[in-house]
């Protein structure tokens, strides 16, 4: 029987060189929903993200996807995988010498043996479900940073996959752009049947749409729950998350000897 | 006293440890650099199965450097036209211009000076194109979408470049032994039979235009592996990708004169 859940975090640890990143990650996503991992610059969220996409593997744990563990996976076995997943980077990464059109056409050029003309009808409608069809012959450098983010949201649904994970969708975009980004990640969710795991620090947005939150902290989870739990948490790292409050359990400073040592204060003047 | 040693302690040892690593490093790279040449080498199938990808490539590397091949490889010509006719007139023998001109392109300048020019041109492109890409992400995004981008990116770029170099050194020579012949025989006025006759006995097939397209083969696959690793290899910012570049301009121009040398020792020792 296929379980519930798409992926499987179990007891992951992982650093890059001597630098622990995760130390002990233990995380689901169950198949239709969108999950957010969140947490402050620098915590290791996007690190999960590569790790589920198996562009490195762990130090000390499993991650699973559909029931595979995905270090385990040779580069057949991955590359497999891998076209049952679309991932957005944070600022698109489109191919820079290709169209739009062309962007969206990549994976099904790639991976299917489909006529130009089916592969014309479906780039047209995933364009369209992301209200870019007429920016179809477009450069990726005429796109503004929000429509970019869309054409990248397009391509990563071009074959249909079974999880889409983003990092940080929502990173530098307007108002307007905002709002459309997390719609669509919402509905893509819902009308595809997909499961979504986005990596963001933006709260107020995230919460809006997602089912679930974990919160990433020092490499291990601190606190998890779903949107209404979150904003009712009383957990002083979650409520300086959420509040975005300057100083809490995450300090303001850097750690740094004492002031008064540093301006030469606590000590006799020679 | 003790403290000065102390210094000169540290400073030795700070030396030692430099070298160490730089060492370590360096041969860390070779071998990192080594690997990567034999990954493209056996994921070169896409290049030829879908010989367009490749095709498109040699647009941008060998078309678009047409321009500066073709000038060059002209005013080189004239160059050897005026300074051979200078020398060859001093021993009454100027009616062997043609062959003076055409040796020396077919021979060394046009392989060699077509490789540096190539890889100024199209070289330090590649490693930026290729170096920009990782940058923002495209060889990531590439591999996610479970498209390998040796094969498909790097493995074009390589064969594109390695079937341009002899195409374009040979136009160089063309264009050299034309521009020889506008300031040898159009402006000065040695004779238009012996300069062409002349050149067609003394040069053979198989010594010199063979030996120069071997040449300008192996400058191509230098210059483009060098271009591919280092655009590969750079850091992903601003600094690492500009660094890069410059290190495949350098580092491809000395290994053009390098190899060079090695060809002509094993090309032409027996020759009188």
């Amino acid at each position: 029987m296929q379980s519930d859940n798409l992926v499987e975090i179990a007891g992951v640890a992982f650093g890059y060189g001597a630098r622990p990143i995760l130390k002990g990650i233990n995380l689901t996503a169950r198949r239709g929903q969108v999950v957010a991992i969140m947490g402050s610059s620098g915590c290791g969220k996007t690190t999960l993200l590569r790790l589920i996409g198996g562009q490195i593997k762990p130090g000390q744990g499993s991650v699973r996807v559909a029931g595979e563990s995905v270090a385990d996976l040779d580069q057949a076995g991955l590359y497999r995988l891998r076209r049952k997943m679309g991932m957005l980077f944070q600022f698109g990464a489109l191919f820079t010498d290709m169209s739009v059109f062309d962007n969206v056409a990549f994976q099904l050029r790639e991976h299917t043996d489909l006529p130009e003309d089916a592969i014309r009808d479906l780039v047209l409608m995933k364009l369209n479900a992301v209200g870019l069809r007429g920016a179809a012959r477009l450069m990726p450098a005429e796109l503004s940073g929000g429509m970019a983010r869309r054409v990248a949201l397009a391509r990563a649904i071009a074959l249909d996959p079974m999880l889409v994970m983003y990092d940080e969708p929502f990173a530098g975009l307007d108002p307007i752009s905002l709002g459309v980004t997390g719609n669509l990640i919402r509905r893509l969710t819902d009308t595809l049947g997909l499961t979504s795991l986005l990596v963001t620090h933006d709260v107020q947005e995230s919460l809006k749409i997602v089912d679930y939150v974990y919160f990433v902290s020092e490499g291990v989870v601190v606190a998890e729950g779903t949107a209404n739990e979150i904003r009712a948490s009383d957990l002083p790292y979650v409520h300086q998350f959420v509040h975005g409050e300057a100083d809490g359990p995450v300090p303001f400073h850097y750690p740094a000897p004492a002031y008064a040592d540093d301006l030469g204060l606590g000590q006799k003047r020679a | 006293m003790p403290t000065i040693w102390a210094w000169g302690r540290n400073v030795l040892k700070r030396a030692l440890e430099n070298l160490g690593n730089s060492t370590v490093q360096g041969v860390w790279r070779m071998g990192f650099a080594t690997r990567f040449f034999l990954a493209v080498l056996m994921h070169s199938g896409t290049a030829f199965r879908r010989f367009g990808l490749t095709i498109r490539e040699m647009y941008f590397t060998g078309v678009l450097s047409l321009i500066i091949i073709l000038v060059s490889g002209l005013f080189v010509g004239m160059v050897l036209g005026l300074q051979g006719y200078e020398t060859l007139q001093t021993y009454g023998s100027e009616e062997a211009l043609g062959v003076l001109v055409a040796l020396s392109l077919v021979r060394e300048l046009g392989p060699v000076v077509a490789a540096l020019l190539f890889a100024s041109r199209a070289g330090s492109a590649i490693t930026a194109e290729i170096g920009l890409m990782k940058a923002t992400e495209q060889l990531s995004a590439m591999e996610m979408m479970a498209v390998d981008p040796i094969a498909r990116v790097v493995a074009p770029r390589f064969w594109a470049g390695v079937i341009s170099m002899p195409l374009l050194a040979a136009l160089f020579s063309a264009m050299g032994v034309l521009g020889g012949y506008l300031v040898g025989v159009q402006l000065i006025g040695v004779d238009e039979g012996s300069f062409w006759s002349q050149m067609q006995s003394a040069v053979d097939f198989e010594q010199d235009i063979l030996n120069g397209v071997i040449k300008s083969v192996v400058f191509g696959v230098a210059i483009t592996a060098i271009a591919l690793f280092e655009g590969y290899d750079a850091p992903p910012t601003a600094e690492g990708v500009s660094g890069a570049t410059t290190r495949t301009v350098v580092t491809s121009s000395l290994a053009v004169l390098a190899l060079d040398f090695v060809l002509t020792a094993f090309m032409f020792r027996g020759l009188n």
